[in-house]
């Protein structure tokens, strides 16, 4: 396979400011946050707002390629609460045979990524062999994973055995050096993807397939076995993502998990990633997440408007991070 | 049965249909229509509704029930239509997804002769209802309110998490701030967390960081108040406040009865009241009982000494 398929994407033109949007509006909500609230910057105000952000940041980089390959996964909010159920329950019924320890850690985590590969190759499968729409076949596994969930927890929470979770949970409140788990976590999965996105054939032939189907099958990329591996790899990420979740509050319902999908794509799409394909931008997309955890938080500590509210700033503050990038863009 | 006539009396063509076969063993069908379990509550509303189902069919061999949970108002008004059309019912109990759009279709199903029973959520219209069965919502803010007034002093500071913003969640938090009222008691601040533990979670984090000094939290639900005591435990701050949830989760009831200092009442609001309304409609429709009217089920206070009469270890609630 030759690299030279890289070029079947089209150069794009891109000015400065479609690059530093995105930024742009992150340091615009980090000086109004410092301005309005003396703790914004605080030690703990900043790793809970990036220790939150991590579920859907690790997500949305998966989501990234899968957009770049021009595809789509609706499916990832309900998946993360499925793998999060079926992770508690294995653990729970481990506890006799393991005791509560490291190797059920382990074994917990080898379930949350085996069952997140597992439903992320359903996904690839039936989208790039049996060849359904994405948008179908995710919103179809959207509702799948979630009435499974509410089905095992039988419409309650499914929670893991107490003594399981104390052990377990420094996994989302400790770290190395006063960095919290989940944030080194994304950190590693955001610039791993960064450069998985940029020097690896993976990340061309992401790009080339997204950008034109045609050109890159007859540039010899392997375009079933790429578009599959985007959902795989956004599957597994959804695992490693809810390794994180579960020690938070030790619990998994119905409800967890709920827009998820829409969160990360949104992350996605502000970061720079064009929604239809062909260009993928992972550290926009950490830039995203970010902008999007810093708008409920800037809300919630000052207060300013009323709470009924909060949604449609939010999309104001959406909206207005992409109409900085589309500047210059529109002759595409 | 005389009970039989005034159920389906209108009904030209069902009593078409049943004419021949009028006789002591007469079956009925009951429609339930409930939201699908898609939080605490409802799957603990849920679980009740299956439980007392089956009860009752093993009591009365001559009822039989037709239950369907909808995920939207428009999905339950496609299921009433369904049962009306297919299933023939003679009563229907109905937790409205949402008072307006749901209004015309149970008056129609009323207008077509069948018993209706509305659980939880009035209609927009009154009077369409027989039966109407309900937890107390303004009873749920005031008893919360009531006992925030009796165990705080003037100038405590206390911040409320409120639900997903509807009238319900109005009524009881306009009934909580009425019953703090002149207490003395400062409100810090009130945002949404959706009777939802990660939401919760995310809001409480962040009260914790604008707030120095919180004496007390009303978390207003159980889910919301998982969420809140663990953003409390991470915070260190654990010893500093206690948290009020409610609606009774079986696990937040366990650490009432053990003495938790952080969690020392409840308030109730309980998912059984569909078994209410569908016992009462049974009930309605198998004897003489009369069951038509309303039927409000007060907000009790859960304390450690009475914890035990409220603990449900088989309910997913």
């Amino acid at each position: 396979m030759s690299d030279t398929t890289a070029s079947a994407a089209p150069p794009r033109r891109r000015l400065n400011l479609h690059v530093l949007g995105p930024v742009l509006a992150l340091v615009a909500l980090i000086v109004l946050g410092a301005s309005l609230n003396a703790n914004f910057l605080g030690y703990g105000n900043v790793t809970n707002v990036l220790a939150r952000s991590a579920f859907i940041g690790i997500i949305a980089v998966g989501m990234t390629f899968v957009i770049t390959a021009g595809g789509i996964d609706l499916s990832v909010g309900s998946m993360a609460a499925f793998v999060a159920g079926v992770m508690i329950m294995a653990m729970n019924a481990m506890i006799p045979t393991l005791g509560v320890g490291v190797p059920l850690i382990l074994a917990g985590m080898c379930v949350a990524l085996l069952a997140g590969l597992a439903a992320g190759l359903l996904n690839g499968f039936l989208i790039s062999k049996v060849g359904i729409e994405a948008f179908i076949v995710t919103l179809g596994s959207m509702g799948i994973y979630r009435s499974l969930v509410t089905w095992l927890a039988d419409g309650g929470t499914l929670s893991l055995d107490f003594a399981a979770r104390g052990f377990y949970r420094p996994v989302y409140y400790d770290g190395l050096l006063g960095v919290s788990w989940p944030i080194i976590v994304f950190a590693i999965v955001a610039v791993l993807g960064e450069l998985t996105m940029r020097h690896t054939p993976f990340g061309r032939h992401c790009a080339a397939l997204g950008a034109n189907e045609q050109v890159a099958k007859y540039s010899a990329v392997k375009v079933d076995r790429v578009r599959m591996g985007t959902y795989v790899l956004l599957g597994m990420l959804v695992g490693l993502a809810t390794i994180m979740y579960v020690p938070r509050l030790g619990s998994a319902s119905g409800s967890t998990g709920t827009l998820w999908e829409l969160e990360a794509i949104a992350a996605v799409i502000i970061g720079g990633t064009v929604l239809k394909g062909g260009f993928g931008r992972v550290w926009g997309t950490v830039v995203g997440v970010l902008i999007l955890s810093l708008i409920d938080n800037i809300l919630n500590l000052a207060s300013i408007v009323s709470p009924y509210l909060n949604g449609a700033i939010q999309g104001v503050i959406v909206i207005l991070a992409v109409v900085l990038q589309r500047e210059g863009k529109s002759a595409d | 049965m005389k009970r039989r006539d005034i159920f389906k009396g209108a009904a030209l063509g069902l009593a078409l249909a049943a004419g021949p076969a009028v006789a002591q063993d007469q079956t009925y069908t009951i429609g339930v229509a409930i939201p699908s379990a898609t939080h605490g509550f409802m799957g603990g509303l849920n679980y009740h509704a299956q439980d007392s189902i089956k009860r009752l069919e093993a009591t009365y061999p001559q009822l039989s029930f037709v239950l369907a949970t909808a995920g939207d108002a428009g999905k339950m008004v496609n299921d009433i239509e369904d049962m009306v059309a297919t299933r023939n019912i003679d009563a229907l109990v109905v937790l409205p997804f949402e008072s307006e759009p749901l209004t015309s279709p149970v008056q129609a199903v009323k207008e077509a002769g069948i018993w209706v029973t509305v659980v939880d959520r009035g209609l927009s219209v009154p009077g369409i209802e027989d039966l109407y069965v309900a937890g107390d919502n303004p009873g749920f803010g005031r008893t919360a309110g009531e006992y925030f007034a009796a165990n705080l002093k003037a100038g405590d500071n206390i911040v409320v998490l409120r639900g997903i913003p509807t009238t319900l969640d109005n009524e009881r938090v306009d009934a909580f701030t009425a019953a703090i009222d002149g207490s003395g008691i400062n409100v810090l601040d009130m945002q949404h967390g959706n009777w939802n533990r990660d939401d919760a979670f995310n809001v409480m984090q962040d009260f914790l960081s604008k707030y120095d000094d919180i004496d007390a939290v009303w978390a207003a639900d159980d889910d919301m108040a998982i969420g809140v005591l663990e953003a409390i435990a991470q915070a260190d701050r654990s010893a500093d406040m206690w948290v009020v949830g409610g609606a009774g989760m079986k696990e937040i009831i366990k650490r009432i009865m053990d003495g938790d200092p952080q969690l020392p009442v409840n308030v109730t609001y309980p998912p059984a009241q569909i078994a209410t309304a569908i016992e009462l409609t049974a009930l309605g429709l198998v004897s003489a009982t009369p069951v038509s009217g309303r039927f409000i089920i007060g907000s009790q206070i859960i304390t450690p000494e009475n914890a035990e009469s409220f603990y449900f270890p088989d309910s997913p609630f």
